[in-house]
């Protein structure tokens, strides 16, 4: 019970930072991504590849949020200009992209056995049990770092730009901001943050293959963000949290309804999945830890 | 040369096939302004409703695409206008969002009943034609047929029928049409319906060319995404133009590329297209 509650924090830890990902551009600067597990699978493949070559952890991971930079400007190269339909249009076919990439090119990604024995830190020395609390610890630190991070650039007049682009375009291009700049800024550094959790994900498992970058998980992201609080770290970290355990949760309760074969459970889960989407977009669409207006400052 | 032809042939088979539930997404998108992406599991539902007319009913291919386009036009429209309306105030973006969390619910609610296998459809095996060196199916040329009939229909609907025509008002201008009595409700619906009708009835040509189970929708997604924004996003005749390019551009990119690469090829198409002509081949005007 007690490995299974790590195990379940370690994973509710890279959710969170997914949510805080998501949160940077949907939330502060409006822009919608929906390949989030393309940039998941591109960092987790980059350091796994990076550390197969006999690169540190630590360097694996730097790697993939460089990575993460790289696809993220790519992206967004043809279509930033645009209206954000596009963007999510694009982003979607991106992660496809991704796992096409991953299942076929065999010499880089081992295609779709995937590439097992990815270093996992320290575990020779800590043994599975210590390690497994050592690698919650490190997941822990990292999240509230980027959740630290990122409220301080709420707070900042970088953040307050971003959220000014998000209102309205055209009157932050009237007030002389880079408006291009920083949805380039916004979205290479959310790409990073999904690649370091990519990255993350793929050394605690040991083991990464296309079948991971479903985008399911983009959907998981987007009812944990929506549900925590677009618009505020806050509440990306308590959605990334909650939308596991509710994950979690509809095992449970497909485990109380008898009779239903293993598919139709995984239909079941996923309905719930869908649903509840639907369901926090009507009743709740600002999230159960709302974004925060500051007072405009007395003149 | 035999096989460049081949694959023009096979492409505009393709992409006639990928045309008829691009041309419904467009429909939805010119109209309603948000990206469906309910549109596939709207595909696979027709495509289901018109398995079972088939294997059940026993019904020829031509008589399930009325099944399939009131199926999945019914359903369709009802479920999705019910409920996706209420976030429409929210923006585009929200909407969009919510149709990804619906067509979650729908695809699963079909593999709930289905199970994940795949299903044929029961039909004549004939031998394939061939002349000139080329070599095509009789099934497949139905379908061309087919789909071109549907789009002839479609185009009818929208030139003449007054439903059509407030569709085209409503996208061209929603507060002049709203000024000259066009009830954006009605509108609303009646695009819905044959936007997923026609999602729907692509299912069925999809099935009638390979075979179902509960992504076949999914997997043309981006396929379609790529049809409409090759086109012009929002365009009904750049839907068509789109889907036959892109149906083209993969059959010729299987010359060169594994065919494991064929929905990259949408893909790499909308960069492209983004990155030189981002108003798409025949610009946004809906019609």
């Amino acid at each position: 019970m007690l490995s299974y509650l790590i195990f379940a924090l370690t994973i509710g830890g890279i959710y969170a930072l997914l949510a805080l990902s998501l949160n940077l551009v949907w939330g502060s600067a409006g822009m919608v991504n929906l390949g989030l597990a393309g940039f998941f699978g591109v960092g987790a493949y980059a350091s796994a590849i990076a550390t197969g070559a006999g690169a540190p952890v630590l360097f694996g991971w730097g790697v993939a949020a460089l990575a993460g930079v790289a696809v993220g400007l790519l992206v967004t190269f043809a279509t930033l200009r645009l209206r954000d339909d596009y963007l999510a249009i694009v982003t979607l076919g991106f992660a496809e992209m991704v796992r096409l990439v991953a299942l076929n090119e065999r010499w880089l990604t081992k295609g779709a056995d995937g590439i097992s024995g990815i270093a996992a830190p320290m575990k020779t020395e800590l043994g599975t049990s210590g390690f497994n609390l050592f690698y919650l610890a490190i997941v822990t630190a990292i999240v509230l770092a980027v959740w630290w991070m990122l409220t301080r650039l709420d707070a900042s007049p970088y953040g307050r730009t971003l959220k000014a682009i998000r209102e309205d375009q055209e009157l932050a291009r009237f007030a002389g901001k880079p408006v291009l700049r920083f949805k380039y800024e916004a979205f290479a550094l959310s790409a990073a943050i999904a690649a370091l959790a990519g990255a993350l994900y793929a050394h605690f498992q040991s083991y990464f293959s296309p079948d991971h970058v479903q985008p399911l998980i983009t959907i998981y992201i987007f009812l944990g963000l929506t549900a925590g609080g677009v618009g505020r770290p806050a509440g990306a970290v308590a959605g990334g949290y909650a939308v596991l355990l509710f994950i979690e949760g509809t095992r449970f309760a497909a485990d109380v309804m008898p009779g239903l074969q293993a598919v139709q459970i995984a239909a079941f889960r996923e309905i719930l999945i869908g649903a509840a989407l639907l369901i926090v977009l009507h009743l709740k669409p600002q999230g159960f830890l709302p974004e925060t207006m500051p007072k405009a400052p007395k003149t | 040369m035999n096989a460049l032809i081949q694959a023009l042939a096979n492409g505009v088979m393709t992409g006639a096939l990928l045309a008829v539930p691009a041309i419904g997404f467009s429909a939805i998108f010119a109209v309603l302004r948000y990206p469906s992406f309910a549109i596939a599991g709207w595909v696979t539902l027709g495509a289901f409703a018109g398995w079972i007319a088939n294997t059940k009913l026993g019904l020829p291919s031509y008589a399930l695409l009325p099944v399939a386009f009131l199926a999945a036009g019914l359903i369709g429209g009802l479920v999705e206008d019910r409920s996706l309306r209420l976030l429409r105030p929210a923006g585009a973006l929200t909407v969009a969002i919510g149709s990804i969390g619906l067509n979650i619910v729908i695809e699963n609610v079909m593999r709930f009943f289905a199970g994940n296998d795949l299903r044929g459809f029961n039909l004549p095996l004939l031998p394939d034609w061939r002349f000139a060196g080329i070599r095509v199916g009789p099934q497949q040329v139905e379908n061309l047929v087919m789909a071109a009939a549907i789009m002839v229909a479609v185009f009818l609907f929208l030139k003449f029928s007054r439903f059509g025509r407030g569709m085209r008002a409503v996208a061209d201008n929603p507060d002049l049409a709203r000024l000259k009595g066009i009830d954006p409700k009605t509108i609303s619906f009646v695009a819905l319906f044959l936007g997923c009708g026609l999602a729907g009835v692509g299912g069925v040509l999809i099935g009638l060319d390979t075979s179902i189970d509960p992504l076949t929708g999914y997997r043309v997604l981006l396929s379609v995404f790529a049809a409409a924004v090759l086109g012009g996003l929002g365009s009904i005749p750049g839907a068509v133009a789109g889907a036959l390019a892109l149906g083209i551009a993969e059959e010729l990119a299987l010359l060169v590329a594994p065919p494991t690469y064929r929905t990259g090829v949408g893909f790499v198409a909308i960069l492209l297209m983004l990155t030189f002509r981002p108003r798409g081949l025949l610009g946004e005007r809906a019609f």
